[in-house]
């Protein structure tokens, strides 16, 4: 109990922290989100009109303790730029990322664990170094393009692949998946080359230590070994770095989301921030930080049940 | 057991997925299928700024919905003023008084009939005059709307306008029914071929027929979608696989299209220039002007930048612009850098001088071009050094703070004449060149009294010589804007503004 009231209080700081950096920032940079949106042939009229609207007339500070003041009523704002509500803007966006950021790391995991086991096994031997040369490799690709030459080769040649757009789970999980996986696996290529790799080098660590030894002496299969007892004793570091690759993952999907045209939280962010777009701006930070710390509850919560030595305190 | 637990908790968080996921409008879902649907799918680089076309401002925004909406008038092809909404029209003498009669039969998209109601309410909506929130400084000259009977508008000015015929197309007062006050925004209704389905931020804009259109027989398509899509290369691909029907594509794309789709040529009514801030040294000198426009080679940025594709300008108008336009201009200042070094060396500055130039990123275009200009200005002894700004703070700094040495833009076309230069005038809130000259403010304070039409013309052209011959600024291109569009389409016109008038595009049989 004390645990959960301590983690609350470590979240809400968190957030208090990012919404007044994000803030700052916004004190900083120069721009004006009516100008912006309506352009260099604006209306001098108009734009007054508008600010008046807005509330954009007021100093920041002042509207910054308008929103501070609406989100105790659960209300964050209006957006400048889409003149809707910033909840239904990301509301709307929400599944979007969050499929897209669940399907990479879905895939990460799938990809990554078998493999960096299958190259633990294979010490030094030539499939190693090619793999070693591949992650190399899946590092350095800058994501934009690969995710051009998935379009290219897979997206224009197979139907069940669409280039841009996205298609909702509820009318049709086909085209969720044809719209989706091409950006995921453009999300997971590089994040597999640092997690396969992770997981080699731990599995190989763990394999030198004494009950591999002593199971193996006592005649257990190698399979039951491996999946059973190393993979099991190499899952509480794996499960950290997996904790750190959703977090770039999610970073992931703002440049893919771009690239494919989804209407993700990732695009709605560039927008807004181009747009100066502050309550906006301000609500998709604080849903991201969310999706954050919450799946890092979630891994910390995984780490006692995976090791029972191990106690959150 | 515990990893089966890792692997279900994770299948979990996509069933909620799949059920929380909110169907947010049609999307792609029907993609391939447009053909046989009669609906088709028309890329939009952006959002539009807003619905409501009283608000709205950003040409993008017009291009798309203006096929919900009718003016009094409406631009032609040509450029020319037509009678829309209004049948007819007339202009008292001393050009004060005009008199609209309004087409019958004409129906909003929620069923009311067009009244004069709608109309008055319209022009004081613009006018600000319940509200006190004006939306547009264009309609602040009009003294009165008042409707004598039921089907005749009349509309009294304070002072006479010459520019006041070309803000009734719909991209300046576009005629909303007075019923739906208050929604235009959320729920555009107006009596154009297309109505209003739905708005899905960063994904689309669908419009359905509207099928009391006024014009007998049009539209003949079904359902319009509007995707955005800020990416090129993906548009591209998208236009390719037959995701989208109508795309711009780059000058530089035109090989990999132009076997496999129509293409359309469109002179977008576009003048970009290089502006200098003329408070600041050198620039306020004439000489200093004029020797940069002899140093910029205009050949070498249409083809850097354009592919060929764009004609040279000499002033601030576009060849789109019809009668207003000044033929000739674009030869005054040829490339001769020897003439730019004497020029520079009278003022003054024999071995030339360093600047800044600044330019936004949101579009390639201005880095393609700010480069060539930097090479030409170079080979005359100016040394200008590139600054990359974010748009926003192109617009805060550069266009409203007027903080810049020079830079590079592309103003989009206007119908009017009077809009489209008035700018330089000394007292305009954007003359962000400070450009100031007698005769120019003159002739424009004239030519907005100017009633007689031949005159307004050779005050206009006048204009552009003045521009030109005092060097306000390097004019080089209107640039053309290139749609690849699905072979099997017919009927698409191109406009002197952003506008894709669907109303009569249609499927070949």
């Amino acid at each position: 109990m004390a645990l959960l009231l301590r983690k609350i209080l470590l979240f809400l700081i968190t957030i208090a922290l990012v919404s007044v950096i994000t803030f700052a920032v916004f004190q900083v940079i120069p721009g004006d989100p009516v100008r912006i949106m309506l352009g260099p042939e604006a209306d001098e009229v108009q734009v007054e009109t508008l600010e008046k609207q807005l509330g954009l007339d007021k100093p920041l500070h002042v509207q910054y303790a308008n929103w501070i003041g609406g989100l105790f009523t659960g209300d964050l704002g209006q957006s400048i730029r889409f003149s809707q509500p910033v909840i239904d803007l990301i509301i709307d966006r929400l599944p979007v990322t969050l499929s897209l950021a669940f399907l990479s790391l879905s895939i990460v995991i799938v990809v990554a664990i078998p493999l960096g086991i299958f190259l633990a096994k294979r010490q030094n031997k030539g499939s190693d170094i090619v793999f070693s040369a591949l992650t190399q490799l899946g590092m350095a690709i800058p994501a934009f393009w690969l995710g051009m030459l998935l379009m290219i080769y897979i997206g224009m040649r197979f139907d069940f692949f669409s280039i841009s757009g996205y298609v909702p789970w509820s009318v049709s999980i086909e085209g969720a998946l044809g719209s989706l996986l091409l950006p995921a696996i453009t999300i997971a290529i590089p994040q597999i080359a640092i997690t396969f790799r992770y997981v080699r080098n731990t599995v190989i660590d763990q394999m030198k230590l004494d009950y591999v030894r002593t199971l193996r002496s006592k005649g257990i299969q190698e399979s039951i070994v491996i999946y059973k007892h190393v993979l099991r004793n190499s899952m509480v570091p794996i499960l950290t770095v997996l904790g750190l690759i959703f977090v770039e993952v999610v970073a992931g999907t703002v440049i893919v989301e771009q690239v494919f045209g989804l209407p993700g939280l990732g695009s709605l962010l560039v927008t807004s921030i181009s747009y100066r777009d502050f309550p906006l701006v301000q609500g998709i930070v604080m849903y991201i930080t969310i999706m954050v710390v919450v799946v890092n509850f979630v891994i910390d919560m995984l780490y006692t049940m995976l090791d029972p030595r191990i106690r959150l305190r | 057991m515990r990893k089966l637990a890792f692997i279900t908790s994770i299948l979990f968080f996509f069933i909620i997925l799949a059920a929380c996921s909110k169907d947010s409008g049609e999307s792609n879902g029907e993609r391939k299928e447009t053909a046989d649907k009669n609906e088709i799918n028309v890329r939009i680089n952006n959002d539009p700024d807003f619905l409501d076309p009283h608000m709205a401002e950003a040409s993008i925004t017009f291009q798309m919905i203006l096929n919900m909406f009718d003016g009094l008038l409406y631009g032609d092809t040509d450029g020319s003023l037509k009678p829309a909404l209004a049948e007819d029209y007339s202009v008292s003498e001393d050009g004060l008084t005009y008199t609209f009669t309004l087409r019958d039969n004409v129906t909003f998209h929620n069923g009311d009939p067009l009244t004069t109601e709608d109309v008055i309410y319209t022009f004081e909506r613009l006018m600000g005059k319940e509200t006190g929130e004006p939306l547009d400084a264009n309609f602040e000259i009009i003294a009165s709307v008042e409707a004598p009977d039921e089907n005749t508008v009349v509309i009294t000015l304070k002072e006479p306008n010459s520019a006041f015929l070309s803000y009734l197309t719909a991209l300046d007062s576009a005629i909303l029914p007075k019923s739906n006050d208050g929604k235009h925004n959320d729920n555009p209704i107006g009596t154009g071929p297309f109505k209003f389905n739905s708005y899905n931020p960063e994904s689309n804009l669908i419009l359905d027929k509207n099928e009391n259109y006024w014009q007998e027989g049009l539209p003949y398509l079904d359902k319009v979608t509007f995707t955005f899509q800020p990416d090129d290369q993906t548009a591209l691909l998208a236009l390719q696989s037959g995701e989208m029907d109508i795309v711009a594509v780059g000058s530089h794309r035109i090989p990999e299209v132009e076997n496999d789709f129509q293409l359309e040529y469109q002179d977008s009514n576009t003048v970009l220039l290089l502006g200098f801030n003329q408070e600041r040294e050198p620039f306020q000198d004439q000489r200093i002007r004029q020797a940069m426009n002899y140093a910029i080679n205009k050949d070498d940025v249409i083809d850097a930048a354009f592919n060929g594709y764009a004609t040279k300008l000499g002033s601030n108008m576009s060849p789109a612009m019809g009668a207003y336009f000044k033929e000739g201009l674009e030869d005054v200042y040829p490339h001769d850098v020897e003439k730019a070094k004497e020029l520079l060396a009278e003022a003054g500055y024999p071995d030339g001088f360093k600047t800044t130039l600044s330019i936004s990123s949101h579009a390639e275009l201005y880095s393609n071009v700010a480069q060539v200009v930097v090479e030409n200005l170079r080979e005359a002894g100016i040394e200008a050094e590139i600054e990359v700004v974010e748009w926003g703070i192109w617009l805060e700094r550069i266009y409203q703070g007027r903080d810049y040495d020079m830079t590079i833009i592309d103003f989009t076309g206007v119908l009017s004449p009077y809009e489209t230069i008035k700018r330089y005038h000394t007292e305009a809130s954007n003359n962000f060149f400070n450009y100031s000259n007698e005769e120019f403010d003159q002739l424009m304070e004239e030519v907005i009294v100017e009633t007689d039409e031949n005159k307004q013309v050779e005050m206009f052209h006048r204009a552009q010589e003045v521009l030109s011959e005092d060097a306000a600024a390097v004019y080089m291109a209107d640039y053309q804007i290139i749609w690849a569009l699905n072979p099997k389409l017919e009927g698409y016109q191109l406009y002197p503004y952003f506008f894709h008038d669907l109303s009569e595009v249609r499927f070949a049989e």
